[in-house]
């Protein structure tokens, strides 16, 4: 079986037909879905954010059987990704996609229950520690996209978990915690 | 049943009459009646579809009423024809004096001690007079006599395939000479020196019949049979290819024309076309490519060329006919013949066992690897790999290297679980395929 870095391939990358895009429906529907699939898991272990459609994204060129995806095909599965929740268009005109493996609602969860582990139930963190500091390492928190963070964490403020302050520059924004 | 007094006249199955050899249709009339106004037990035929041939009188009952039986009367029975009295207030008759048997049936030989006069009414719009100066011709003419002793030979060989012996070969030069027979007959006696280098044209044509018929018969008995033991080496024919080729261009005795069939033209070409494509249609594997067919059937006419907008109009009245082929477009907007037998799922079992060949499984195949297989035009296989594609039998790749086809296992997979490889599929086959290259 074929791997990209640690990743495992499914057989059917190496299926010509797997890279052009079907026009008839079932069939097309069904590459679609393992696209999402395929893309959600790769960009869940790689820990991948962000997907550009013109930058060199591994699982969009097979090296092995030399193919690669059309730009059409590209938007369109993520597209079909985004039309699920599972991604946004991050510019209007569809050049980089932000991947949500996992769903906002579960990355605020995700985030209640590291603030839990850690005794902040009432506590003060700023959004870099979050992302970078030795509180999160080995969690999935660590590296974690800052878009999607503050995403999540405006989520939980709109729940009335947490209170986002903000500091003099974008680098120093905190929240204090209400759980 | 009084019909009976009538011998009754084969037809093919698209309901075109199968003719004598040598015979020739020379004229159609619709909505005729025929009647006897001395004898009342005489069969009333009414409307029916008069054909004047060379040999024969043929009538043809309505297309609603495909019940009653064609019947005919031969040339040769006619004694006398009237001449025709005008009238402003009936439709046009003709009479005729025909010979009967005692029991005063018309026979197909039409020797017979007794006679009878029969009287043709024409309700149709059609031109009477034209059509008695066709059928004056003919009966002067006496055909049925040169092909019924010429014919002795040629069709006791041809025995065994009494409807192929019906439609059997003369090349395009028949046609050719036709005309030229029509020209001479108008043309005045003075010219008759001139007939002799005809005569001569004639009879090497009647040469080329008899080796026709000696060819087919010998394609016919099979390749490898020994040749019969008339024929020379020089004889020898060539590969079995050629001998396909040259049955191609097997003449259409008695191509419907214009002329002769006037307003029933389309309707009459429609049913000569649905009979001559079955052969070809077998030959091909029950699809036929719409070009290919119009050379054939220009090619087997020879003289009498139709035009490809007649060759549609033939085509697409078979809906209404009820003939075992059928027209066909495929969604790609390219028009096909295809016999009703045919069916889609044969060809598609066949592109299944080709998709999954080891080959074809690693790389896929093109439009013309499928052509090579199936022996189809690359322009057909292309249609069916599409229509697979469209049942989900197979998919696409379109890269670089070009526009191939793959097995379809889209359908098998589980987007669930990405790595499951069910046991006994295409998938599975396919994973084996790729490992083992």
């Amino acid at each position: 079986m074929q791997t990209l870095g640690e990743f495992k391939l499914p057989h059917f990358f190496n299926y010509p037909p797997y890279f052009t895009l079907q026009p008839v429906r079932d069939t097309r529907e069904k590459q679609i879905q393992l696209w999402k699939e395929l893309i959600l898991d790769y960009c869940r272990t790689q820990k991948i954010f962000i997907v550009g459609l013109d930058e060199d994204f591994p699982l969009f060129t097979n090296a092995v059987i030399e193919r690669s995806l059309s730009h059409e095909a590209r938007e369109a599965f993520l597209s079909a990704l985004v039309s699920e929740g599972r991604a946004e268009w991050l510019d209007k005109g569809r050049r980089k996609c932000l991947i949500l493996w996992h769903r906002i609602q579960d990355w605020a969860d995700l985030i209640l229950s590291f603030a839990r582990d850690n005794g902040l139930e009432d506590g003060v963190m700023t959004v870099d520690e979050i992302r970078s500091g030795i509180e999160s390492r080995g969690t999935e928190l660590h590296g974690m996209e800052r878009t999607i963070l503050m995403r999540a964490l405006k989520h939980l403020e709109h729940k009335g978990k947490l209170a986002i302050f903000k500091g003099t520059s974008a680098d120093d924004e905190g929240v204090k915690f209400s759980i | 049943m009084a019909g009976d007094l009538l011998p009754a006249a084969e037809l093919t199955e698209s309901g075109r009459p199968v003719l004598y050899s040598g015979e020739v249709e020379c004229s159609l009339l619709s909505a005729v009646d025929l009647l006897s106004e001395e004898v009342p037990s005489f069969p009333h035929l009414k409307s029916f579809l008069l054909i004047l041939t060379t040999h024969r009188l043929l009538l043809l009952p309505p297309p609603q009423t495909t019940t009653d039986p064609s019947r005919f009367i031969p040339l040769s029975s006619i004694q006398q024809i009237f001449s025709t009295k005008k009238s402003m207030f009936h439709s046009p008759r003709i009479r005729f004096q025909v010979s009967t048997t005692p029991e005063g049936k018309v026979s197909e030989s039409g020797r017979g001690s007794k006679s009878v006069v029969i009287t043709l009414v024409m309700r149709g719009k059609t031109d009477p007079d034209s059509f008695i100066v066709k059928f004056w011709d003919s009966w002067r003419k006496r055909d049925w006599e040169a092909s019924g002793s010429g014919s002795g030979a040629g069709s006791g060989s041809g025995e065994g395939s009494s409807s192929l012996a019906v439609r059997m070969p003369v090349v395009g030069l028949s046609g050719i000479l036709r005309k030229e027979q029509e020209m001479w007959e108008s043309t005045d006696k003075t010219l008759q020196d001139a007939f002799q280098d005809l005569n001569a044209l004639m009879s090497k044509a009647k040469e080329m019949v008899t080796l026709a018929e000696k060819m087919r018969l010998k394609l016919l008995s099979g390749s490898n049979s020994q040749p019969t033991s008339g024929t020379s080496n020089d004889d020898e024919m060539g590969t079995k290819e050629e001998m396909q080729d040259w049955l191609l261009s097997v003449g259409i005795v008695s191509p419907v024309t214009k002329e002769s069939a006037g307003a029933l033209y389309h309707q009459q070409l429609s049913r000569q076309l649905a009979d001559f494509v079955k052969k070809p249609l077998e030959r091909a594997g029950g699809m036929i490519n719409m070009i290919d067919i119009y050379c054939l059937f220009n090619r087997a006419r020879g003289t009498e060329l139709i035009s490809p907008d007649d060759l549609l109009q033939a085509c697409s009245l078979w809906e209404k006919f009820d003939v075992s082929v059928m027209l066909r477009k495929f969604d790609s907007g390219v028009m096909v013949i295809q016999s009703k037998t045919h069916s889609d799922d044969e060809i598609f079992g066949r592109i299944r066992s080709l998709m999954m060949k080891t080959e074809a499984l690693v790389n896929g195949i093109s439009a013309s690897d499928a052509a090579m297989t199936l022996g189809v035009a690359p322009a057909m296989a292309k249609e069916y790999l599409l229509a697979a594609e469209g049942k989900g039998l197979v998919c696409r790749d379109v890269s670089p290297d070009g526009f191939r086809f793959y097995i379809n296992f889209f359908l098998e997979l589980d987007p669930q679980n990405i790595y499951l490889v069910k046991d006994h599929s295409r998938y599975s086959t396919w994973i084996r395929a790729i490992s083992s290259r």
